[in-house]
């Protein structure tokens, strides 16, 4: 299929887009990488009357340490999230989810500020966003701020952001050494959205979680810190005892939705196991 | 089972030889000509507005405000083409008692399936084209559904086609007589239920055509990404009254088929009218969307069996019932019961059993149809046999490897024929299972899976015979009047600088038929295979045969070539030996040179006979008349079909906690008799386990209960990828035909036959200390946890 005829502006600077955006009312687009957009023009199920470019937009890109965050730009591509030695180093649970995230083709194209805006449930970044305690940079007509991840997927394919409002980076508080992290997903096939994904960070005192944040996709409308399995484990060494505990706890946390090819029922089993080979995986150092 | 050697076995032959493929480099070089990437002067794009409905009434169309946009041509509904197409039926004589519905291109009243095509644009560019699908307003009445196999066959539930009594689209019953005997007496009986879900071939091509009719010729050329460009010829010429010799059909690259590129589809036979009412070429190529809710379907069986084994294991008698669920309409002009029929008729085929009953029942559903795709009711045959076998074999604690050796017909029984009737020459059950046992270190895996299974490990190996139909006579369309060609037809030239030109009528989809016609004439004339170049696809210029489908293009084109070749080369020595003064007989052709037959002293290259034939014929002696373009053509003769066999076998793991498969190691061992270019024949194997591969673990065309495909797009229709495939590892036992000179028997769907029913048996054996079976394909994730119940 074909998309519908659309107007394209070329934005060089952020409060360009902003104002391009502002012009066209609620019928413009800001386009990234482009993997989720063109496919949803492709098929008709968006029609823009105008797209606007961002990726050349300097201000977006790069990746520094800013006080104890790391600011990762808007425009960092999924493959530079493998390449990228500060992500690598103070990131390393995105650097751990980028391989599984599609294909390498996309990755080369799709940006972690487009994964994060769109905030598919089903996305590893998004979730990622959630296990790190991260906070979104906002701009939009009104100013910059920034908004906790927590705070920040709401619904379905909604978040925090306004219409007109433009993702400028992400801040993830950059990784200690008394942390660990643990990532792993169930997906048929390599590269494929997951039935079941799971990210977590944890702080240790003495061998023991004095915190953790626990993060699943593909579970329900956004992506979810499963808060009742995050508060069994603190205070515990991981023995098979308390993994057990947050396992179970999981029936409170998650809610599937129905899909008659991975019932309700299963998906929670299988994120049950994975929580479990997570968990055992982060005990043993991770 | 090896034959004599014979001059094809010689060491320097281009037969047996992996040489690359000559359109290899041009295709992988990005410089293929595929139907997208044709523009013809004056050419418009063709959209069509689909059903939204399973079954629905069309109350009313309203297409005047896309008429009224600017860039559109032409807007045409099943009315319009109606008037200028005749009807087609998708049955066949042989067939008996089936029925179908006459088709046209687009309906006139009722639409039958969800996606199937209603109105057709015709506007300057295919976006302006879906611009005026947008607005266009059908109204329609939704009809009773007809959706899965218990409800059509519901007495008194809805009838799909009025008029009919029922859902039934054919019925055919097998009996050798005795079965229940046989079962009444038998020691062990082994029963199940299994079922087949319905994939689709997805090719990495659409399908794709370009219809260019000039009203000033009468004349109608299409471009068409088709296996059969005579088929169609005559198709359209018939459909649409224009007389054949004003027909062409040109076959361009085509990038993949599997069998889908054979069939009648709506929106093609749509097209080549719009081009007749326009007078204009119309391009229409098929988005991926669109390919799943129209290409043709395949499978979607649910088969009760039995079968009955004495006290020693041997088998005495299988009584079988398929049902399988077609789509609306039975698909012309090949039908849609021939999957069904090969069905009935290969289960059992290796064994040596001779109770045998089936009965078949095809219905009609309100879903696309389904049709043949590679390997042909092959993998639902192989699949029942060969579980009932490994289900007897635990029943009986016999080895899966013993029970077979037990069961299968020997290698030196032959010639057979099967309670079925099949007729089979001589194959090689014996030959390869004993073959597959060395290559697959049957003993190493199974000590394996003993210890690893002590540590919660569940690893499964599984195996599965085949037998696959090859090289089909008459016997297979023909018979049942389809205007559908078993023989072929070669035209071949030398040309003025001693090369040669080979025009054949089967035809190339990126399996490598050129590069294997191109091996044969060189081998049999005696030159250098790139001094051969082989043409293919334009009925314009090719001779009339049967082209590509149902593994015949080595077994049936390539003895064509064969036969052609040695004709020409009859010829060449000929007016050699006139110009060497010499009895033909004394003389050979060895790397483009007229040789002594005996002491091999070059004599004189064949560039020279061809540049004296053509520009120097006054110094050729009186009455001479050189004949350097020979034209043949070769019907199977003999055997109806050529048989070939073979054993696959599979080691995977199952993760008992997530349902997770994983296939660590597949293996096979075949028979395609003599084997041209064993790289090709090889890849053939891989890529046809691949889609087996696919069938039995990933792709499933989910249907809703309105009859909505659930699963429509290449994010949710799982095609096996890199990743999750297995190495697999082939080795060969040739056992040439006798019914032709070259011997060769088909390979393209052998590796698709077993592929699934070895990894339903690998899976059941993985599972067998949880005392649970999966018989149902695909196998996923939620139905390996449902029969763990793990949740
Ligand atoms: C075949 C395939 C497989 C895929 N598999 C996966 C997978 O396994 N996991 C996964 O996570 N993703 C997957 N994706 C999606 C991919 O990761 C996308 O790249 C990503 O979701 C969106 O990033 P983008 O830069 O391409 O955004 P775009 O497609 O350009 O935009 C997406 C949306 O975000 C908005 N947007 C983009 N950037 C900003 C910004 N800075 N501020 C505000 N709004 C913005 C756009 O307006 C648009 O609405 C897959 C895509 C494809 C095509």
């Amino acid at each position: 299929m074909k998309a519908r005829a659309f107007s394209y502006f070329r934005a060089a600077t952020i409060d360009q887009a902003l104002d391009a955006h502002a012009r066209a009312g609620d019928d413009a687009r800001f386009i990234a990488g482009g993997q989720s957009l063109v496919p949803a023009l492709s098929l008709r199920l968006q029609a823009p009357r105008l797209l606007i470019d961002i990726t050349h937009i300097d201000e977006l890109r790069g990746v520094r340490r800013e006080g104890g965050y790391l600011r990762i730009g808007a425009l960092t591509r999924h493959c530079e999230m493998l390449s990228e030695p500060l992500i690598a180093e103070f990131a390393p649970l995105l650097h751990a989810a980028a391989p599984f995230v599609a294909h390498p083709a996309i990755r080369n194209r799709g940006t972690f500020g487009g994964s994060v805006a769109l905030a598919d449930p089903a996305s590893e970044f998004p979730a990622m966003t959630l296990a790190l305690d991260a906070e979104i940079e906002i701009a939009g007509p009104s100013g910059s701020r920034r908004v906790k991840a927590d705070d920040f997927f709401l619904d379905l394919f909604e978040t925090a952001l306004q219409p007109g409002e433009l993702i400028t980076a992400v801040h993830v508080p950059l990784f200690k050494a008394d942390q660990r992290f643990a990532f792993d997903e169930l997906a048929r096939r390599r590269g494929d959205y997951a039935l079941v994904g799971c990210g977590m960070l944890a702080t240790f005192k003495n061998d023991r979680v004095d915190d953790i944040r626990i993060s699943f996709f593909s579970v329900g409308n956004t992506p979810t810190r499963v808060k009742g399995a995050e508060a069994t484990l603190i205070g515990s060494s991981l023995d098979a005892e308390r993994i057990a505990a947050a396992q179970a706890a999981l029936e409170g946390d998650l809610a599937p939705p129905d899909s008659d090819e991975v019932p309700p029922a299963m998906r929670l089993h299988i994120a049950r196991v994975l929580l479990g080979r997570l968990l055992g995986r982060l005990g043993e150092g991770a | 089972m090896t034959a004599p050697l014979t001059s094809l076995d010689r060491p320097n032959s281009y037969i047996g030889r992996s040489v690359p493929r000559p359109n290899a480099k041009r295709l992988l070089a990005g410089r293929g000509r595929y139907i997208s990437d044709l523009k013809l002067p004056r050419m418009l794009h063709a959209a069509f507005l689909r059903s939204p409905h399973a079954h629905a009434k069309i109350v009313s169309i309203d297409v005047g405000a896309a008429r009224a946009l600017e860039g559109v041509h032409l807007v045409a509904t099943g009315e319009d083409l109606a008037k200028i197409c005749t009807p087609w039926t998708g049955t066949l004589d042989h067939f008996k008692g089936m029925t179908s519905a006459p088709q046209l291109p687009l309906p006139l009243d009722r639409v039958v399936w969800a996606g199937q095509a209603v109105v057709a644009v015709l506007a300057e560019s295919r976006a302006i084209a879906e611009d005026a699908l947008e607005l266009i307003e059908v109204d329609y009445e939704d009809l009773p559904l007809v959706v899965d196999i218990d409800g059509a066959r519901e007495a008194g539930g809805p009838v799909i086609n009025p008029g009919s009594a029922n859902n039934i689209c054919f019925r055919s019953h097998l009996d050798s007589g005795a079965v229940d005997d046989a079962f009444a007496q038998a020691a062990h009986v082994v029963e199940e239920e299994f079922s087949f879900g319905r994939h689709t071939a997805v090719t990495l091509e659409p399908r794709a055509i370009v219809a260019d009719y000039d009203p000033a010729a009468g004349a109608l050329t299409v471009h068409h990404a088709t296996q059969t460009p005579y088929q169609f010829q005559d198709l359209y010429s018939r459909h649409y009254g224009i007389p054949e010799a004003r027909v062409r059909v040109i076959a361009t690259d085509i990038g993949g088929s599997f069998g889908m590129k054979l069939h009648v589809y709506h929106e093609d036979m749509a097209v080549v009218g719009l081009s007749i009412l326009l007078g204009r070429p119309v391009k229409y190529v098929a988005d991926r969307i669109e390919s799943f809710v129209s290409d043709i379907h395949a499978r979607d069986h649910r088969v009760r069996a039995r079968m009955a084994l004495d006290a020693g294991g041997d088998i005495l008698a299988v009584d079988v019932l398929d049902l399988t669920a077609i789509g609306a309409f039975s698909t012309y002009p090949r039908t849609s019961v021939v999957e069904g029929n090969q069905v009935i008729r290969l289960i059992g085929a290796p064994y040596r059993f001779r109770n045998y009953r089936a009965t078949l029942e095809v219905i009609f559903q309100n879903k696309v149809q389904t049709s043949q795709y590679r390997a042909v009711g092959h993998p639902i045959a192989c699949a029942v046999t060969e579980r009932l076998v490994d289900m007897a074999a635990s029943k009986l604690g016999l080895d899966p490897f013993a029970i077979r050796a037990q069961n299968v017909i020997a290698d030196d029984a032959y010639p057979q024929t099967s309670p079925t009737g099949y007729r089979f020459e001589a194959l090689s059950h014996q030959a390869c299972l004993k073959r597959l046992h060395e290559l697959m270190d049957y003993d190493g895996l199974r000590a394996e899976q003993a210890e690893l299974r002590k540590r919660g490990v569940y690893r499964g190996i599984g195996i599965a015979t085949f037998v696959e139909i090859t090289n089909p006579s008459p016997a297979f369309y023909g018979v049942g009047g389809a205007r559908i060609s078993s023989q072929d037809g070669a035209i071949l030239s030398l040309t003025p600088s001693g090369e040669v030109r080979c025009l054949i009528s089967v035809t190339e989809q990126g399996q490598g038929t050129e590069a294997i016609i191109g091996q044969i004439v060189a081998d049999q004339l005696g030159i250098a295979q790139d001094h051969v170049k082989v043409i293919t696809g334009d009925t314009e210029v090719t001779p009339h045969g049967g082209a590509t489908w149902a593994c015949r293009g080595a077994g049936i084109g390539g003895e064509t070539a064969l036969q052609a070749t040695r004709a020409l080369k009859r010829n060449i020595l000929e007016i050699a030996a006139l110009i060497l003064q010499e009895q033909p007989s004394a003389l050979d052709i060895v790397d483009g040179e007229v040789v002594d037959a005996v002491t091999r002293n070059q004599r004189m290259p064949i560039a020279e006979i061809a540049r004296i034939a053509y520009f120097r014929s006054d110094t050729l002696p009186p009455g001479t008349q050189a004949q350097l373009t020979v034209s043949h053509h070769f019907a199977p003769q003999g055997y109806p079909f050529a048989f070939t066999n073979g054993i696959q076998g599979c080691s995977l793991e199952v993760d008992v906690e997530t349902g997770f498969i994983k296939v660590l190691k597949h293996f096979i061992v075949e028979d395609c008799g003599r084997v041209i270019n064993p790289m090709l024949v090889d890849e053939q194997l891989r890529g046809g386990i691949v889609q087996g591969l696919g069938a039995a673990l990933f792709e499933e065309c989910r249907y809703s209960e309105t009859g909505q495909l659930m699963n429509g797009s290449l994010a949710d229709y799982l095609v096996p990828m890199p990743m999750e495939m297995p190495d697999i590892v082939i080795a060969h036992v040739e056992t040439p035909t006798a019914d032709t000179v070259l011997g060769a028997k088909g390979v393209g769907e052998a590796g698709t036959a077993a592929a699934s029913a070895c990894v339903l048996n690998a899976v059941n054996d993985a599972l067998a200390p949880f005392d649970t079976t999966i018989n149902s394909i695909p196998i996923t994730p939620v139905k390996v946890l449902k029969a763990l119940k793990r949740f």
